[in-house]
């Protein structure tokens, strides 16, 4: 018994990737689907049963996460599994949610672990009440101590210095990295990162839920720096303001951004930015929630001790015609 | 008899007459809302000339300019509300919602964005329109009426869009009828010699005129002083208080639905969880301005040049090239020291009438 389930699990998760990618690949030209997440499986999918939560430090509105969602969506409908979606970008509440999910006995946990110190004792009650804790998109460092089995996410700082090292070979001699959020451990990774790749790499601080204002802040810091001829932004939304920033001041810096969105995959497209560094959260969600099934279903572990990366994958001009119908999507 | 009712009512008049402290027109000027603001934008602008020299250039002065109004349009409903005696702290999401409203309703259905536009603003009158009735009809104080608003509006912003569009930004509307021609009203820009005028600089500078005579030049501006100072020795002279004040809550929800106007035709799409922290900084341009936070004094030029202190202090940090991390901390002094210029010259102003 035991070894035919795990292949039926496998088989239909693959039959409804693959029934994921064909609708994915219908809609790509037409306003946008309803629910992207919800595309998939239909009876395709593995009726298991389990209930799973997962816990993020969303800060409701950003589009990012919606991709996390639509990621955790699927798998969750290619696995039969009740997902239990929360989140809140304040760490002490963050816990909270995290022990909620224990007290209502769930099958396992998935984490976000942007602020790992606080998270800790939540985590340790879940292994406590032998409810698996795997972690994605951050805490790539702490995830082990913290007490997380597996990690799915990027390398903040690995995908700044990579960033970086290709602005030095594109021949960039004075880098900006746009911070949107201050006191993101994240975002501050993503600088140092590219500051490691090219040490010539200045920050500057942005209010990222201010579109005019951050056009502002950025044509002010081109005319006071017009030695600028690289800009990092570290999300896509900042990256398409960026663009009109460079266009008012009448720089010639070039732009790369992390994370994708429809309109960055256009402007990559279109030749606007040069790159993007993707940690592709649809992944980070899907896995989460796809590990969780198959500890559960078959023990299995993923990653052999070792974090797994998702990223940094770079959107190019040579790869976005294939990756741009997927962002349009919204799963990319 | 006759002789104790004669005397007493001849003198007593001349008497209070002569008691009236008569102002020099130099007294009569300090005692004006926005000279403290003047002053303090004049110092702060010396002080960035000097430490700032990214900041000596006519582009970088229209890019303040820019900032300032993008604050300054909202700020002046902002203000007129404050002298009114009330509170709007829906003001910053409003302009969120206006935005999106607009763009989701003309995408979805597919017709032409002036349609949405005008909905929109019947939509955002609508809601100034509430705030204004549930602060007169309960008389809980603003404060609290528009903080549940502010709630309503960040969440539904957030819950209808992901409904409609499955996502949390709206779909790119730069290619749908009347995009043009709202797009040449809301948020074109020209150039004057070396540097580029954003239209809402000029919008700013006529709501600014427009708030500034409706303030000091009619009866209705008599009214909004009046409302703030004491609602009801107003009503009791015969002042249509309820009127006056959602009329007022109205103007601030018109002004929001402009900016968000400016925002969308801008940028094309708009993310709906955009907007929230901006109420405080039409508050701050307002005070900064002179406005009491109490009501019943300020004026329409003061929050103007409030709003330029504050757009000229965020981004005269950029243009000092100071170090980002500070960035806060720099622009709370600069406010504090707005605010302390602000009350030191008015203290001198009352000094003097009483000397």
């Amino acid at each position: 018994m035991t070894p035919t389930r795990p292949r039926r699990g496998l088989t239909s998760v693959a039959v409804a990737g693959v029934a994921a990618i064909g609708l994915a690949a219908c809609s790509g030209g037409g306003a946008p689907s309803k629910d992207s997440g919800g595309s998939g499986g239909g009876g395709a999918g593995d009726n298991s049963g389990y209930t799973l939560a997962m816990v993020t430090h969303e800060t409701p509105g950003d589009t990012f996460w919606d991709k996390i969602k639509a990621g955790a969506n699927q798998a969750a409908k290619n696995t039969g599994v009740t997902l239990k979606y929360s989140n809140d970008p304040e760490a002490s509440k963050q816990a909270t949610l995290i022990q909620n999910a224990v007290d209502s006995k769930v099958d396992g946990i998935a984490t976000t672990l942007a602020t790992p110190a606080a998270l800790t004792g939540a985590v340790k009650s879940a292994t406590a009440a032998k409810i698996p804790v795997v972690a994605f998109n951050a805490g790539i460092d702490q995830y082990q101590q913290v007490g997380a089995l597996m990690y799915f996410g990027s390398d903040e700082s690995l995908a700044g210095e990579s960033a970086g090292k290709r602005i030095a070979k594109a021949g960039g001699k004075n880098v900006l990295c746009v911070i949107h959020q201050a006191g993101s451990v994240a975002l501050e990774a993503r600088c140092a990162g590219v500051k490691k790749g090219i040490p010539a790499t200045s920050n500057v601080q942005v209010n990222g839920a201010d579109d005019s204002s951050v056009v502002q802040s950025l044509q002010a810091k081109l005319a006071q720096d017009k030695s600028i001829d690289w800009i990092v932004t570290l999300g896509a939304p900042i990256a398409l303001d960026t663009m009109k920033a460079i266009d008012q001041a009448g720089s010639s810096a070039k732009l790369a951004t992390f994370d994708l969105n429809i309109d960055a995959a256009q402007a990559i497209k279109d030749g606007k930015i040069a790159f993007s560094v993707d940690q592709q959260p649809y992944l980070q969600g899907y896995l989460a929630i796809e590990s969780l099934y198959l500890l559960k279903k078959n023990g299995n572990d993923i990653g052999g001790g070792k974090p797994v990366l998702t990223g940094p994958s770079f959107v190019d001009s040579e790869n976005i015609d294939v990756i741009l119908p997927f962002a349009k999507n919204n799963t990319r | 008899m006759s002789q104790t009712t004669k005397t007493p009512p001849p003198s007593a008049a001349p008497t209070e007459a002569s008691n009236r402290v008569t102002l020099g027109w130099s007294n009569r000027l300090l005692a004006r809302p926005e000279v403290g603001a003047l002053v303090a934008a004049v110092v702060i602008l010396i002080f960035f000339l000097i430490v700032a020299p990214a900041f000596r250039s006519p582009a970088s002065f229209f890019t303040v300019l820019y900032a300032s109004s993008t604050i300054g349009i909202v700020a002046v409903g902002v203000g007129m509300l404050m002298i009114g005696g009330e509170f709007d702290l829906s003001a910053g999401v409003i302009v969120t919602t206006a935005a999106l409203f607009n763009a989701m309703f003309c995408y979805q259905l597919g017709i032409n964005l002036w349609v949405g536009a005008i909905l929109s603003l019947v939509f955002c009158l609508a809601i100034g329109f509430v705030n204004g009735y549930l602060v007169m009809r309960t008389g809980i104080p603003s404060f609290l009426i528009t903080l549940g608003t502010f709630f309503v509006l960040q969440g539904a912003n957030l819950g209808v869009t992901k409904l409609v569009t499955g996502s949390v930004s709206t779909p790119n509307i730069n290619q749908m009828d009347g995009y043009q021609t709202l797009k040449a009203i809301f948020s074109s820009s020209f150039r004057i010699g070396s540097v580029t005028v954003e239209i809402t600089v000029i919008w700013w500078l006529l709501f600014v005129a427009f708030s500034a005579f409706i303030l000091q030049r009619t009866k209705i501006g008599n009214w909004i002083y009046a409302v703030g100072g004491n609602a009801d020795s107003a009503r009791a002279v015969g002042v249509p208080v309820r009127a006056v004040k959602i009329g007022l809550f109205m103007t601030v929800s018109f002004l929001g639905w402009f900016i968000g106007m400016h925002t969308l035709y801008k940028f094309d799409t708009v993310q709906a969880g955009n907007g929230i922290g901006n109420e405080f900084l039409y508050i701050i341009a307002a005070v900064v301005g002179g406005t009491l936070l109490t009501g019943g004094f300020g004026n329409a030029v003061g929050v103007a040049i409030g709003a330029f202190i504050f757009g000229m202090t965020s981004l005269c940090i950029v243009y000092a090239g100071w170090d980002p991390n500070w960035f806060r901390a720099f622009l709370g002094v600069m406010l504090l020291l707005a605010v302390m210029v602000n009350l030191y010259v008015k203290t001198l102003s009352t000094t003097r009438k009483v000397g």
